[in-house]
């Protein structure tokens, strides 16, 4: 059985969870082109190696991100979405024709966690994808 | 056939002719290289060379022929989809399957059994319904059956009320066939070398070279070729290959396991597939019942078998027939599809000029074979995209006009 580390469950097995692809900039609809909207929508890196998902514990409804490898089936690491998102993303008032300034960027990753917990990391390969600001290891807690 | 059988059984020598030729070396050039060694690559090679004289072809495999999701696959043959588009496209597909062992002059065991997809639901009833006109419409023989004749026509299965999921009925689609996966790989292989194809097994592409957006060759682990045009059949490897060429596609990498049990004497005829509940089954030749159902809960590149797979399975298989629960299973593994949003396929033009994509074949790409062969082969040559295969073009995706084939595509493979 895989067992999925949950921020905020603890080890559960996998099958409590629900992939729900990359973690990747959102376009915002009233402005973007349609070909930007098309491949937010539809085109997939489908990457074989590190990715960062989105992930969800059905049972709790609870919203993580997590870092695995495709090829080795390894999770790297998972945290709380706010470690990269650091305020809401609100589209509405985006719609407006005096739109307020874009949302920020992501916030930089928190600093790593405490010793005791990275040592609970499934042992892997660093995260090596240059791509992907990679987030330190953690496992849930 | 049958006076060359007693020829040989005859004959003191006994001849023994090597079915396919050893891998040659590489040539500087050819007039179409194609990328993959499964059942598509090597029935496109085979067309071309046979309907349009194109021979100076050669497929690439950086592994074995058909050891892809070709001889991975649990072979079940069938057109009862549910647009339009999709059952015509895999009508033709039957068509040319029954005549194939006879074309190719090599018996791929295709065996007609029918095919029963199974509804729990009155939502699965309605979709039943729907496509059995659609299915009719276009010639398909499609009808959907009660419990009554569900149970006469398929004498084992529970039909219980005791159960979490009752059957309701079926869609009974009497064509549904099975084929033996590895056969229709050699077949085609075979005929196309005869032809004069190069195969080239454990010859992996690593690069495509493309001038002012044009295909001009290939690099390959065994050094480069130079190409008219190219094609790339590789399925779950196919975002890969095509970021080689320089695009992106609508796919992503899952994989799908199966597994089979221990031999038994011949009990199931037909192909029995539940959409709600995720299984199908049927009996090989040999006796062994091969089972599946959907593919993993996310993507990987990994051909692992996992025991989440096997309880989920067994669960809803022994809802179906009960008796199996002492059946030992002989062998599990799986393959890597190329899983599109709308489970249909990407095929025919691409961003490149004279490069041409076969892909998105997902958990249903087997009984495409012949189809996508003959019509890929067409688009090659003339250079026009047949009007069967227009609408899987990988530009629906750019103008949103996917082709919804879930209802009909996403377990009964
Ligand atoms: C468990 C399972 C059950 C299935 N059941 C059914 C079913 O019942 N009915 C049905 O219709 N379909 C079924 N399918 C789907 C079907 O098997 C596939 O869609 C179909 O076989 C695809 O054929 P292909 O020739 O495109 O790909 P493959 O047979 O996978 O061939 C692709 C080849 O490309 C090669 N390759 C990849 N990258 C490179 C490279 N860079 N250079 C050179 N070569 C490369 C690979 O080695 C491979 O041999 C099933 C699939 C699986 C995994």
């Amino acid at each position: 059985m895989k067992i999925m580390p949950c921020p905020l469950n603890g080890p559960r097995n996998i099958q409590e969870f629900i992939c729900a692809g990359p973690v990747e900039p959102h376009p915002d609809p009233s402005r973007c082109s349609d070909d930007e909207w098309a491949e937010f929508v539809w085109l997939e890196e489908n990457l074989a190696g590190v990715v960062r998902e989105w992930w969800c514990h059905a049972a709790t409804s609870y919203w993580f991100i997590a870092e695995r490898n495709t090829v080795t089936d390894e999770i790297l690491a998972t945290y709380p979405a706010d470690r990269v998102f650091s305020e809401r993303v609100d589209f509405a008032p985006l719609a407006l024709p005096e739109p307020p300034a874009p949302p920020e960027p992501p916030k930089a990753p928190a600093p790593p966690p405490p010793a005791e917990a990275a040592a609970d990391t499934p042992a892997g390969d660093a995260p090596s994808d240059d791509a992907l600001p990679l987030a330190p290891k953690e496992t849930g807690g | 056939m049958a006076f060359g059988l007693l020829k040989y059984g005859l004959s003191r020598r006994r001849p023994v002719k090597r079915f396919l030729s050893a891998r040659p070396e590489l040539r500087p050039s050819y007039d179409v290289a194609i990328i993959g060694g499964g059942g598509h690559g090597l029935a496109t090679a085979y067309y071309l060379a046979a309907k349009h004289g194109v021979r100076n072809v050669a497929v690439f495999d950086k592994g074995w022929l058909g050891g892809g999701n070709t001889g991975r696959n649990t072979a079940i043959i069938r057109s009862n989809y549910l647009t339009p588009e999709g059952v015509a496209f895999y009508e033709e597909s039957m068509r040319l399957y029954r005549g194939l062992s006879e074309e190719l002059d090599f018996n791929i065991l295709y065996s007609e059994r029918g095919h029963f997809t199974l509804a729990h639901s009155d939502a699965a009833m309605r979709t039943s319904r729907w496509r059995a006109e659609v299915n009719k419409h276009l010639g398909v023989d499609s009808e959907v059956v009660g419990r009554e004749e569900l149970a006469r026509l398929v004498p084992l299965l529970n039909m219980s009320d005791e159960v979490r999921h009752p059957v309701l009925g079926a869609l009974y689609h009497p064509p549904g066939a099975l084929a033996r996966h590895d056969a229709v790989a050699w077949a085609y292989a075979g005929r196309a070398q005869e032809l004069g194809v190069e195969i080239h097994t454990e010859t992996e592409v690593t690069g495509i070279n493309v001038e002012n957006g044009r295909v001009t060759g290939l690099e390959t682990t065994r050094g480069p070729v130079a190409c008219g045009k190219a094609m790339q059949a590789v399925a779950g490897l196919s975002g890969q290959v095509a970021r080689l060429a320089g695009f992106t596609l609508p796919i992503r990498t899952v994989p799908l396991q199966a597994c089979v049990s221990l031999p038994l004497k011949p009990f199931l005829d037909p192909i029995i597939v539940s959409g709600s509940l995720h299984v199908y089954i049927s009996q090989s030749d040999r006796g062994e019942l091969v089972m599946g159902g959907a593919t993993d809960p996310y993507p990987r590149y990994q051909t692992s078998s996992t025991l989440d797979f096997m309880e989920g399975l067994m669960a809803h298989i022994l809802e179906l027939f009960p008796f199996m629960s002492d059946v030992p299973v002989l062998r599990q593994w799986a393959g890597m599809t190329d899983m599109t949003p709308d489970f249909a396929p990407v095929m025919g033009l691409t961003p490149v000029e004279n490069y041409y994509i076969d892909s998105g074949w997902g958990t249903w790409g087997f009984k495409a074979t012949p189809v996508c062969g003959n019509r890929m082969a067409e688009l090659i040559a003339t250079g026009r995209v047949p009007e069967l295969i227009q609408s899987f073009h990988l530009d629906r995706f750019r103008d949103f006009s996917l082709m919804g084939e879930k209802g009909a595509a996403s377990v009964g493979h």
